[in-house]
């Protein structure tokens, strides 16, 4: 039970974005966006300014992952401040638009939030990416989604925290260019539970509205490739004992790959660990069948508005 | 019934991100590669042809246009330029290579492999209901796999062909279970073909076939053509499980359920089959019935 005084203070967030089709045929985020831009009733709370937005409507048009490059990888600084205007790759436009009117990442111009909403083919559930253990806000507020979740809906929502991941809401398993009506609605539900949780943060006045509590996360490990040949075609799957069984533990002998001729491979790490992003389309390019995580408990500091 | 020998092309790729059939493709050529290598004698009655090569680098549909509509007799025999599509040009190579039908050395039979992001199992597909090669294959199947098949005169093709449709299988995924599933489907069909060509006969009987009634499309926006509902969660998932009138078909993003306006059951297919979003498809209405299938022998 910690003090009022040794609580993190946060300004209120005021100014919250909801970004959709970052990726172009990831659907629920396109339609939910689309939804909003349109009609934004159910987005809005009391004193909180909220911004429905399409980030690569290219991508959307074509129904496609990506133009010219993912965008989701395009935010590094060479590229936000790279010239040339219109012979850039498209989504490098688009970063440098983003950035422009939600940014600069850190600054005090920047956007207090920001949800960037997406699918995966993976079986993952309703998922939440932390990029910080520090992050109280977020962690505050992504441990009032989950628990919330449960109790109301009995949905089960993960927290993955990785550094080199970027902060968003993965909602699966869906098929690219498919929207899926349950996955739909666990992604709108998901949604408002947390801009309930930015309306209650930034109505409190006196004492700690959210008081320290500790969180179960996945912490990333590494990403694990699948076999291929000299020419980097895959040569096995992802075993059926391994596949869609995203949260739940991998030990050293389990089947972890099924070659196209029928033999098995097993994981040949040192201990158990809790694979994720088993399965994704748009990692096979991206040499990843799966990553590795370990479960770990995070202690989020109790924080109040400043 | 007589027939000659059988000579089958299984085709693999011809969307380029339906990946059960572009990888069973390419192990079954590595596969034919060493069986050449060792020199051991095997009868040439399968072609294995990968359909698509530029989609598949991409790992999309198609390149330009989709390429299992370009298979009409006004697109193989019409003009082109040399500004068509890329399937136009590919559809008339594997015209040639395949051999139009009742030229000699031509196949008898092309089996195309495709995935569905629709859970429809394991289905066949063919695209008259009086080619009899392809009911007795069917026959063979459904004796020893779970496997539904669908009739669908409407869609015109220029040879003898049968699709293999496995789904749920998300495009641009391979899935152990599903790729296991086509790789016996596939097996089952060339075990059929081998037992033909070496003289086996094949009695008269029956098949359960789905005939295709008609497609109906997403509600949508009149202004920007967008969808306005989904595929409602209580028909989701559910091929081939009969829908009745008055159940739910689609559900708003307001919340509304949308049922099911038509007079008779119908068998609900392609349910949420990511490529029909732009053809206006949210899913195949079928109507179920038995054909006859007359027996045939090998003979030459």
């Amino acid at each position: 039970m910690s003090s009022y005084s040794s609580s993190a203070r946060f300004d209120e967030a005021r100014r919250v974005a909801i970004f959709g089709g970052t990726h172009g045929n990831e659907m629920s985020g396109v339609t939910l966006v689309n939804l909003w831009v349109k009609n934004g009733s159910e987005i809005q709370r009391k004193m909180v300014d909220t911004k429905p937005f399409i980030t690569n409507p290219r991508a959307v048009e074509k129904c496609t992952r990506y133009v010219d490059t993912d965008l989701n990888r395009a935010f590094t600084p060479e590229n936000l401040s790279a010239l040339g205007e219109g012979d850039l790759p498209y989504e490098v436009q688009r970063a440098q638009e983003i950035n422009r009117i939600f940014g600069p990442k850190g600054s005090p111009e920047a956007y207090d939030v920001i949800f960037d909403l997406h699918n995966t083919t993976s079986n993952m559930g309703c998922t939440l990416i932390l990029e910080s253990s520090k992050d109280y806000f977020n962690l505050q507020m992504m441990n009032y989604i989950k628990v919330t979740a449960l109790r109301s809906y009995f949905c089960c929502v993960n927290i993955v925290l990785c550094d080199w991941f970027i902060a968003g809401l993965e909602v699966g398993p869906q098929p690219q260019g498919v929207l899926r009506s349950n996955i739909f609605e666990a992604m709108r539900v998901i949604l408002k539970h947390a801009l309930d949780f930015i309306e209650l943060f930034n109505e409190g006045r006196t004492g700690v509205e959210f008081p320290t509590c500790t969180v179960e996360v996945f912490r990333v490990l590494e990403r694990i490739d699948y076999p291929r040949d000299a020419n980097g075609n895959i040569i096995a799957m992802v075993h059926p004992n391994l596949q869609d069984g995203d949260w739940e533990p991998l030990n050293p002998g389990d089947p972890m790959f099924l070659t196209f001729d029928g033999k098995t491979l097993h994981y040949q790490g040192s201990g158990t660990i809790y694979p994720t992003f088993i399965n994704e389309a748009a990692y096979y390019e991206k040499q990843q069948a799966f990553v590795t995580t370990r479960r770990e408990t995070l202690v989020a500091s109790a924080i109040r508005k400043a | 019934m007589l027939q000659c020998y059988i000579y089958i092309a299984v085709c693999g790729g011809t969307h380029g991100n339906e990946l059960s059939g572009v990888y069973l493709v390419r192990e079954l050529l590595k596969a034919k590669d060493i069986v050449m290598e060792e020199e051991r004698e095997e009868p040439a009655s399968v072609l294995m042809v990968l359909a698509n090569p530029r989609a598949m680098q991409q790992c999309r549909r198609y390149v330009d246009t989709d390429l299992n509509r370009c298979f009409t007799h006004a697109t193989l025999n019409g003009p082109i330029s040399d500004s068509a599509p890329y399937e136009m040009t590919r559809s008339r190579e594997l015209n040639a290579m395949l051999g139009p039908k009742g030229s000699p050395g031509a196949v008898d039979l092309v089996c195309d492999l495709h995935n569905t992001t629709a859970n429809m199992g394991l289905c066949l597909i063919a695209y008259s209901d009086c080619d009899w090669i392809c009911l007795h294959i069917f026959k063979h199947l459904q004796l020893s796999l779970a496997c539904w098949i669908i009739c669908d005169a409407c869609l015109l093709k220029n040879t003898f062909s049968v699709a293999m449709e496995i789904g749920p299988q998300p495009h641009g995924v391979v899935r152990s279970n599903i790729y296991t599933a086509m790789k016996d489907g596939v097996q089952h069909m060339l075990d059929w073909v081998r037992l033909f060509n070496s003289g086996t006969i094949f009695e008269a009987g029956f098949v359960d076939v789905f005939t295709i009634v008609k497609n109906i499309d997403y509600p949508r926006d009149s202004e920007t053509h967008n969808i306005t509902a989904t595929i409602h969660p209580q028909l989701q998932d559910r091929d081939f499980l009969l829908l009745h009138p008055d159940d739910a078909l689609f559900q708003t993003f307001s919340g509304e359920t949308l049922r099911y306006k038509g007079n008779e059951p119908l068998y609900p297919f392609f349910v949420n089959e990511c490529a029909y979003y732009e053809k206006g498809i949210a899913l195949g209405f079928g109507k179920h019935s038995e054909t006859d299938v007359n027996y045939i022998l090998f003979c030459c």
